[in-house]
């Protein structure tokens, strides 16, 4: 009797290895098997910091970790960077800082104390030295620490080399860290917790309270990286977070500034550089990643956890942005792609997605000719919803052209 | 019929602070598919803002959903038919820092 054997297979194959069955679409199209997505991940990480050489071997780098997804993937891809052999080792000293923020958030004394034993053992685990910081300790700061100081020196490529040699010299093994007895964190008065509470209730709306937030937060961060002796702070910043970040700034009319929120490096604070290796990861790929190895991450409610979309620009422009990498995966990455230069950035962005994103964007050009559109200035809520509906509807057909039409899309 | 469900990265905290869901399914004539887990989920699982959850007859935007830790969008979505003993995850990626 003959036999037909079929072998049917209606599982989509890794794009990589063409073999293995796929675990993950990343982009559409790009579906990786768990191995290869692997790879690609931890990859990713040090070809970022060693394409723009940056972090010199033996320097020592802050890694601001806020227990949630993104900066524990950020520890992770530190701790197995630096268990590498030689010649693929990361080679910089790194030390971690967690900010508090419980009271921020009004949690209790309780609460506080349970999120920071979470998160102790986790750090403790790394073998790196670790600063618990309550948030209020930013009341203590002097003015000063909002201030720039001048950069050391400016470190040019021949620097970073000079650093390397003399790092192969002494044998960098060295200079790792030694375990230190993990830090107690002394939890602060209940009256700064209060004058903290009060100083964020005196801020209106949510949108300025986060703002808030934010700033206190990094000046507690760059203070802290200066007076432990660390000259790089790394965040965790994913490119979805950013691309929120860059909506925002420019929905705040901050386009001044968003160069430095969201490149790769930030020099603002002069002798402390933010660095922001993260930020070629989707909020989905770091969560796949996460799950898969078991990163460990606290979930700490922010102000915003359970509240509406509309609450303030941060949350209506992250669901934006995620809306948007629903409909259209590659557009995320485009959106943060779009910061290496304010003024070309309503060009790229309106080759891809159409003209009301150009005019949101030109509001904050200073040097675009175009009258900002209504979209911006009148309502800003309504203009990111406006915008994703033109987003939405023209990205099934891109403009390749420049076209301008002031006013369009809010008719 | 019987499927552990978890939900991972700020989605437990929509189901009350509880991670991990033994779930068992009623039995019915027709094999159960994603649509109609979201539905069960959505009646007896979420206690507040299903909104935050779902949004239509999917997921809402952002929650990463993983059968058998591959990615649904590769099962067939809201289509997969659910087996004995599936693994579905539902992961938050808002708000990750
Ligand atoms: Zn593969
Ligand atoms: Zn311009």
């Amino acid at each position: 009797m003959a036999a037909l054997l079929l072998f049917i297979s209606v599982s989509k194959k890794c794009v990589k290895c063409k073999e293995a069955p796929a675990a993950l679409v990343i982009r559409a199209g790009d579906a990786y098997c768990r191995l290869c997505f692997k790879d690609f991940f931890v990859h990713k990480f040090k070809a970022v910091l060693g394409k723009n050489r940056i972090i010199f071997p033996g320097e020592k780098v802050l890694l601001a970790v806020s227990g949630g997804p993104s900066s524990c993937s950020m520890l992770r891809q530190v701790q197995e960077g630096l268990s590498q052999k030689a010649n693929k080792k990361l080679r910089f000293v790194p030390g971690i800082a967690y900010i508090d923020e419980g009271a921020a958030i009004g949690q209790s004394v309780e609460e506080r104390q349970r999120t920071v034993a979470e998160l102790q053992a986790v750090f403790q685990a790394t073998g790196f030295p670790f600063y618990i910081l309550p948030l209020e300790q930013v009341l203590d700061l002097p003015a000063s620490v909002v201030a720039t100081n001048p950069s050391p020196s400016e470190q040019p490529a021949s620097a970073y080399k000079a650093a390397v040699g003399h790092f192969v010299e002494t044998d960098g093994s060295n200079n790792f860290p030694t375990p230190q007895e993990p830090k107690k964190m002394l939890l602060p008065h209940v009256q700064e917790s209060h004058t903290l509470q009060q100083l964020l209730g005196s801020v209106k709306t949510l949108t300025a309270r986060e703002e808030l937030l934010n700033t206190l937060r990094q000046h507690l961060l760059v203070h802290t990286a200066r007076t432990e002796g660390y000259s790089k702070l790394m965040l965790g910043d994913s490119c979805t977070r950013l691309a929120v970040k860059l909506l925002t700034s420019i929905s705040l009319g901050r386009g001044a500034q968003l160069a430095q929120d969201t490149g790769f490096s930030d020099s603002r604070y002069g002798d402390i550089i933010l660095v922001r290796p993260m930020r070629d990861y989707s909020a989905k790929e770091i969560a796949y990643y996460n799950h898969l190895f078991t990163v460990p991450s606290v979930v700490i409610p922010s102000v915003d956890t359970k509240t509406v979309d509309k609450a303030s620009i941060q949350r209506l422009t992250e669901s934006f942005v995620t809306k948007l990498q629903a409909d259209f995966p590659s557009t995320v990455s485009t959106i943060y792609r779009l910061q290496l230069h304010t003024c070309f950035m309503h060009i790229s962005t309106l080759n891809i997605l159409g003209t009301c994103v150009l005019q949101v964007f030109s509001a904050s050009c200073p040097s675009l000719t175009v009258k900002p559109s209504t979209c911006v200035t009148q309502d800003q809520r309504e203009a990111a919803e406006c915008m994703y509906e033109m987003v939405r509807s023209r990205a099934l057909r891109p403009m390749s052209a420049v076209s301008v039409q002031p006013g369009y899309c809010c008719g | 019929m019987s499927s552990p469900l978890r939900g991972d990265g700020g989605a437990e905290l929509l189901f009350n602070g509880v991670k991990k869901h033994p779930v068992t399914l009623p039995s019915q004539s027709e094999p159960w598919d994603m649509k109609q887990l979201l539905v069960w989920i959505q009646r007896n699982l979420l206690k507040e803002r299903p909104e935050l959850f779902v949004q239509g007859d999917s997921v809402r935007p952002g929650i990463l959903v993983l059968i058998n830790d591959a990615d649904w969008e590769l099962m067939g979505e809201l289509d997969y038919q659910l087996q004995d003993q599936d693994n579905v995850v539902f992961i938050s990626t808002l708000h990750g820092g």
